[in-house]
């Protein structure tokens, strides 16, 4: 600070800094949580709620807890001694049920080769540039196809093949997550043009079936896909119960990025379909050229959102005996060493859902945002 | 291509029709059509083979057959002699209960924790972000699982639970209240608080024609909501308060008399309840947010007071772009509390597609039930927000 | 819902497999026997340490498979829930249901079902905690009860308090673990399903000696298994491989001395049983002559599947009870072997 006061042209003095009170931590504070009586009062009762679960809660889930040494709940308990934290041990020790289910320990490799190859498509649908490559995405459609192999086995390649009954925890919530939504996307776009094409049949049939399906729980159609399903097929045929789940979850999917692809059609402006008939395009055409990529590229959010919803709703399975993450950890807590430890069991679930779903959100808001700039 | 098209048109072949786009449009349909046909004509056919082949029969009859089997929560008088259908019934009205319940709680907690988060409080809305985004993106039947679990271990057995005040003990069978039982002449105040609405009601319309006439502004609000509360408050003290108090007491294993709220029900309610609102709290932040600043500023320019602009420019707007996702989520929430089985609650799912379907082996039909219900409640709704829609579409021109 | 026809139709070609009228034929060409049995009860169908499946409804599915397969371990076991259980039979998904199901009038008659025979005969009981001092069901006045949806405990329980004039509240619970949960945290006094599952959980408590079950049994529970309607020939051999294994142990034939008795010249029954005489008992069942003595060999008689699997050196503890030879004043009773 110079104490010699200069004289300045006009407009040329330099930008001072603003006074000490107006900035800084305490002005934040002060405009941010203090401004007024009822908002001191929400900001301490707000941070009191932080100061009693946060802190007891980090002390259960990591400082007072044991994952490693024990070999059932009673040395748990032994091992922390008065302060009961949680007892993780059983997570340890059935981590490969947890991942693989009871796939057949010596084949467990073809699993994590597959989730490389799966890690794969999903890095080349992500990524905008590895997606723009023709040939690139070609190989992303044929991946599946690899893993699809890889996972059940095929004599074909020498693999032993593997009963479906024994795929179980997060690889079972993967299977039918993501082949629910690949499988699902080209239905709905079918369902999606369907529902609003100008012929009324295929108008009326698809609105019929979206409606029918996003109006009853997924619950009611994985009981039948469990029970029912053999009714409907020729006497005597019969197939698996995973494929039939996994055709009843992408049917359910199906309904409802119908809708959202719907919206994203109904987003683009008529002057995009009129500009495609003058050019004489056929109505695939200019479908395929115009109308489908402006609103796929609309839809994305939504349907990332879907597949969030999808995703969750795979814990479903467990309703009806499939072995998802839920089911095995509900096997293992049924068992003598392990019973009891309910909380340790749904917390650690609702983690693992909780990582990949709020990772696809923030996906997806990203997306949004880009999308937002464009325009 | 509709240029050559009219000069072939004399010789018709089945690869002219093909090409015309009009033609080709019904061929595609009656092939459809007939695809269609095909595919449920093969369902009932297999159906009626794979039912004969086993010697199974069909029909609803079983659903007048006596149940045989007790349920723990029930809203009518239900009994074990009674019919499967009466069974179904007393789902049917625990899935509307803890869908009704967890609608009203899931409403405003999500207006509450939508408008907080919006706040200028960096905590309460960082807060209310963290409730979003853990809740929204744990599987809700875990939450299930876990508020189940949570009740069931944490709260005490009955006989060590002691009361908390007058009355009220809460237990993990349950959480026990005081039971007003209403005594002779408690229908009068019935009659008054429906009275008292209609008042409310005439008198809105009253100020608002005042209001039209003479710009004059009548609280009808409050005048109405004086009337719904004090004109019942006020029989009742005239009648001499016609009730009774039950109060829960101990006998035996469990507590008995007052009002019971059963923990699967609390479970369901609360983990449905906290789930949704998460999504409504979205909702209702986007739908603030998609009222643009200038209406607010313009509000302010002719000069109307900011709480006025808060509910007669910015609400109404927000309300078109929220209510039709809000509605959905009540779907949503309807359609969710059918995992009620997972803890044993009994709604429609556990008792007609459930025990019954179990006890009397009919699948087929215990299903088609179940699908039915489902469908009707989600397609009146549909139906009602079109209608909803289609009224804001018109204002809204 | 153009595209969707065709994919189904293709999906369900792809994969469907068509199952000929006689199921003998199919478990044949497959090679392996698919079994529906529990999720998990212990002593009747459990998946041990090494995820091998044992347990009394275990040896009755390999039973079936030494009969037919001539080898126990070919089977491939269906846990199910008692929801689903009929409708994957019936379904054909699988061969034979041996998951402690209770033979009943209704069951029997309008399930389009078939019992083959009862491999335990049970009764519903109800199991308290001791600390309640509870000593019989009679007391049970006004408690708060879990019972096992899906099966014919909720009837009973229905039925029993109903003839006492005594109230309770039901607490349905799905699964045996579920009940578990909720009985040992409280939510219920009284634990309530057949008395052979009431043993099979308390074996698994952290102290099952302070849970005791109650004198009262108040149902006819007779477990068996069970096939579909319409295919005889598969009946008889489900019914028959229980009865060889019944036979067996009346014979006094196990899986030790069988060899030495089945060469005894002066033993004709256990030759016959054994499929070592000129008696072609097997062909008229369309099996091989070894299938007893295969069943015999590699899962045992009645007695060694019981006392390996629930009786008195498991962690179960069950008397033979009904269970016992009706020679030993049980109602285990085959038809002869003639």
């Amino acid at each position: 600070m110079t104490t010699e006061t200069k004289k300045y042209p006009a407009g040329m003095h330099p930008v001072l800094p603003p006074p000490s009170g107006s900035v800084g931590p305490v002005r934040w504070m002060r405009d941010n949580l203090f401004s007024s009586i009822s908002n001191t009062v929400l900001t301490l009762l707000g941070l009191y709620l932080v100061y009693i679960i946060v802190p007891p809660f980090i002390q259960w889930a990591f400082i007072d807890s044991v994952v490693v040494g024990a070999e059932s709940r009673k040395e748990c308990l032994a091992i922390m001694g008065e302060d009961r934290g949680a007892c993780w041990s059983f997570v340890y020790r059935r981590w490969g049920q947890f991942v693989y289910g009871f796939y057949p320990v010596e084949e467990r490799w073809r699993v994590n080769v597959a989730f490389i190859l799966a890690a794969f498509t999903i890095a080349i649908v992500l990524v905008e540039k590895l997606r723009n490559d023709k040939r690139i995405l070609i190989g992303a459609i044929l991946l599946p196809v690899a893993c699809f192999f890889l996972i059940t086995g095929s004599s074909l390649f020498g693999l032993v093949s593997v009963p479906t009954n024994k795929m179980g925890g997060i690889l079972l919530t993967l299977i039918v997550g993501l082949s629910g939504i690949f499988v699902s996307l080209p239905i709905s776009i079918m369902l999606a043009l369907s529902r609003i094409s100008k012929l009324p049949i295929f108008s009326i049939f698809a609105t019929i079936f979206i409606e029918f399906i996003r109006g009853v729980p997924l619950i009611t159609l994985l009981f039948i896909a469990s029970t029912l399903l053999s009714y409907f097929l020729p006497p005597g045929s019969n197939f698996d119960l995973l494929l039939r789940v996994l055709i009843m979850v992408t049917l359910f999917s199906a309904a409802y990025i119908a809708e959202v692809i719907r919206g994203g059609l109904a987003a683009i402006p008529t002057g995009q379909y009129e500009a495609a008939d003058a050019l004489g395009l056929s109505y695939w055409q200019s479908m395929r050229l115009i109308i489908l990529p402006q609103a796929l590229k609309i839809s994305i959010p939504g349907i990332v959102g879907s597949f969030i919803g999808l995703f969750k709703d795979t814990t479903l399975v467990v309703i009806i005996g499939l072995l998802d993450p839920l089911g095995i950890g509900m096997a293992a807590i049924s068992t003598t060493e392990w019973a009891g430890l309910s909380t340790e069991l749904y917390v650690f679930i609702g983690l693992f859902f909780f990582i990949f779903c709020f990772s696809m959100s923030r996906y997806s808001l990203h997306l949004e945002k880009k999308l937002h700039t464009g325009h | 291509m509709s240029g050559t098209k009219i000069q072939e048109k004399k010789t018709v072949t089945l690869g002219s029709l093909w090409r015309d786009k009009k033609s080709r449009a019904v061929i595609m349909q009656i092939i459809a059509v007939i695809g269609v046909l095909l595919f449920f004509g093969n369902i009932v056919s297999n159906t009626v083979e794979n039912l004969d082949r086993l010697g199974v029969k069909v029909g609803f009859d079983f659903l007048t057959e006596p149940a045989n089997y007790d349920i723990n929560q029930t809203l009518i008088e239900y009994d074990s002699t009674d019919s499967h259908f009466k069974a179904g019934l007393v789902g049917l009205l625990n899935t509307l209960l803890v869908a009704g319940c967890g609608i009203v709680v899931a409403t405003l907690l999500g207006f509450t924790a939508g408008v907080l988060r919006l706040s200028n409080n960096f905590v309460v809305s960082r807060l209310m972000q963290v409730y979003v985004e853990i809740t929204r993106n744990i599987p809700v039947l875990l939450q299930i699982l876990l508020w189940h679990g949570i009740l069931i271990h944490s709260l005490p057995v009955p006989k060590k639970a002691e009361a908390v005040m007058e009355g009220v003990i809460f237990t993990n069978r349950g959480a026990y209240l005081p039971q007003p039982i209403p005594q002779e002449g408690f229908g009068w105040v019935w009659i008054a608080l429906i009275v008292g609405i209609v008042f409310a009601v005439l008198f809105k319309k009253y100020a608002n024609k005042v209001q039209e006439e003479t710009g004059r502004l009548i609280p009808a609000i409050w005048i109405g909501a004086a009337a719904i509360i004090g004109l019942p408050a006020l029989m009742f003290i005239i009648m001499g308060s016609p009730v009774e108090m039950s109060y829960p007491a101990l006998k035996g294993f469990n507590y008995q008399g007052g009002f019971v709220i059963k923990p699967e029900f609390m479970a369901l309610w609360f983990a449905l309840s906290i789930y949704t609102g998460a999504f409504i709290a979205e909702i209702v932040r986007a739908g603030i947010q998609s009222v643009s600043h200038g209406q607010t500023e313009a509000a302010h320019a002719l000069g109307i007071k900011p709480n006025f602009t808060m509910r007669l420019v910015v609400i109404p707007q927000a309300m078109r772009v929220i209510i039709p996702p809000l509605i959905s989520q009540y779907l949503n929430l309807t359609k969710n509390s059918s995992l009620a089985i997972v803890i044993g609650y009994m709604d429609l799912v556990a008792t007609i597609g459930g025990i019954s379907l179990n006890q009397t082996g009919r699948a087929l039909e215990s299903m088609a039930i179940v699908l039915g219900v489902y469908l009707f409640i989600s397609l009146s709704i549909s139906a009602l927000m079109n209608i909803y829609n289609r009224r804001i579409a018109l204002v809204s021109r | 819902m153009k595209k969707l026809l065709p994919i189904a139709v293709s999906l369900a070609a792809l994969t469907a497999m068509n199952v000929s009228a006689s199921t003998l034929e199919d478990v044949q060409e497959r090679g392996v026997l698919k079994c529906g049995v529990s999720t998990g009860l212990a002593g009747f169908a459990a998946p041990n340490d090494s995820g091998q499946w044992e347990g009394l409804d275990v040896d009755l599915c390999r039973a079936v498979a030494a009969a037919v397969l001539g080898d126990s371990e070919k089977v491939e076991y269906v846990p199910l829930t008692s929801k689903v259980r009929f409708e994957v039979l019936k379904s054909g998904e699988i061969d034979v249901l041996s998951r402690v199901t209770t033979w009943t009038f209704t069951r029997d008659a309008s399930l389009g079902l078939n019992f083959a025979g009862v491999n335990y005969y049970d009764g519903q009981g109800f199991m308290v905690p001791k600390a309640l001092g509870v000593t019989s069901a009679k007391e049970l006045d006004g408690a708060s009860i879990c019972i096992q949806t899906g099966t014919t405990t909720e009837l009973n329980a229905a039925e029993y308090f109903k003839l006492n004039g005594m109230t309770y509240e039901p607490v349905p619970v799905e699964t045996s673990a579920e009940g578990r949960s909720n009985y040992l945290a409280g939510r219920c006094d009284v634990y309530t399903t057949d008395a052979s599952a009431l043993a099979a959980q308390r074996s698994v408590f952290e102290n099952p000696a302070d849970h005791m079950v109650l004198p009262e049994i108040i149902s006819k529970e007779p477990l068996g298994p069970v096939v579909r309607h319409g295919d005889d020939q598969w009946l008889d051999i489900v019914k028959w491989s229980h009865n060889a294994m019944l036979n067996a142990e009346e014979l006094g034939i196990n899986s030790k001395n069988l060899d030495e008795r089945g060469a005894n010249n002066k033993d004709p029954s256990a030759q016959g049983l054994l499929g070592t005489n000129e008696a072609k008992l097997g062909a008229m069942l369309g099996l091989d002559k070894k299938w007893a003595y295969n069943i015999i060999k590699q899962v045992g008689n009645y007695s060694e599947s019981f006392e390996r699997n629930v009786g008195k050196e498991t962690a179960l503890k069950l008397d033979r009870g009904l269970n016992a030879l009706w020679i030993n004043g049980g109602i285990q009773y085959a038809p002869p072997l003639k």
